[in-house]
């Protein structure tokens, strides 16, 4: 019975989504972390999602079209990158970690963005939250076959 | 005369599988609405249908060597009918996934499951009735 699927499924989405809400805690949590070098500022991360299909016809080696005549099974977080996007030096001579020439790097951080990502990801949470829900009703009906 | 399930419950049975493979599809969409390039799946009830008459899905058929070999039945073939979403509002990532529309479907494919499991547990019923005949 597939059914038992759709919360692996819906659990997958779910650990996707809060992996996606932690790196945009832990960016806004460090939104005003500065440093005195380049190299040492904080980056914004992101999580990257990618389709999980069927283990077991990857073993095989199965069908050329493998991922085409099977639906997923999930999502997982292939890994986090860290944000290219150029960091803003402040001149603030006064600073503590202000460097020789009295620069302060704040990180790449933009906080209006990771607001929109927070919702988008709590809403997709949500939704995985509902479709398991929904499993559940389903599963439990079936439970009373024949009563 | 005999009695065989697989007569006397009919579609009913293969239609709540496939109801409960489709739910795993959809739930997939969902699982996948913010995974870049993800396209989005759906299962096709009538070319399942079709598949499972003409016998198009034994091609997952298990070989038996032996007189005592259990059939390998009651596979659904999701090729059969597996087919892509035509997305109504292209994201720019290359996701075809609408969260909204997915849902829709998604509850819908539960009430269905509800009908399909109300029949057969009606057939049951009815051979329960016909077992005990009072």
């Amino acid at each position: 019975m597939s059914l038992n699927q759709i919360f692996d499924i819906a659990g997958s989405g779910m650990n996707a989504q809060s992996l996606r809400l932690n790196t945009v805690a832990s960016n806004i949590a460090n939104a005003e972390t500065v440093s005195s070098s380049i190299d040492q500022t904080y980056r914004a991360r992101q999580a990257v999602f990618a389709t999980v299909f069927n283990e077991q016809q990857q073993g095989l080696g199965g069908s050329l079209f493998a991922p085409n005549d099977r639906a997923g099974q999930g999502v997982e977080v292939l890994g986090v990158v860290e944000s290219d996007a150029e960091l803003q030096a402040r001149y603030e001579p006064d600073h503590p970690m202000a460097n020789e020439e009295g620069y302060v790097y704040y990180p790449n951080v933009n906080v209006v963005e990771e607001m929109a990502n927070m919702m988008a990801a709590s809403r997709a949470y949500q939704t995985n939250v509902e479709i398991m829900n929904t499993a559940k009703t389903m599963l439990q009906r079936v439970l009373t076959l024949g009563q | 005369m005999s009695l065989s399930f697989d007569r006397a419950l009919g579609l009913h049975e293969k239609a709540l599988a496939f109801r409960a493979d489709r739910a795993a599809v959809l739930a997939n969409n969902i699982a996948n609405a913010d995974t870049p390039n993800y396209q989005a799946r759906d299962l096709d009830f009538a070319s399942v249908l079709e598949a499972q008459q003409s016998g198009a899905d034994q091609s997952f058929q298990a070989s038996r060597t032996h007189a005592r070999h259990l059939a390998a039945e009651g596979f659904i073939d999701q090729a059969a009918g597996l087919r892509y979403r035509l997305p109504t509002q292209p994201s720019i990532d290359g996701n075809t996934v609408e969260v909204q529309a997915e849902q829709a479907r998604y509850t819908e494919n539960a009430i269905d499951f509800q009908a399909s499991f109300t029949f057969l547990n009606s057939k049951f019923k009815g051979l329960m009735t016909a077992l005990r005949g009072d």
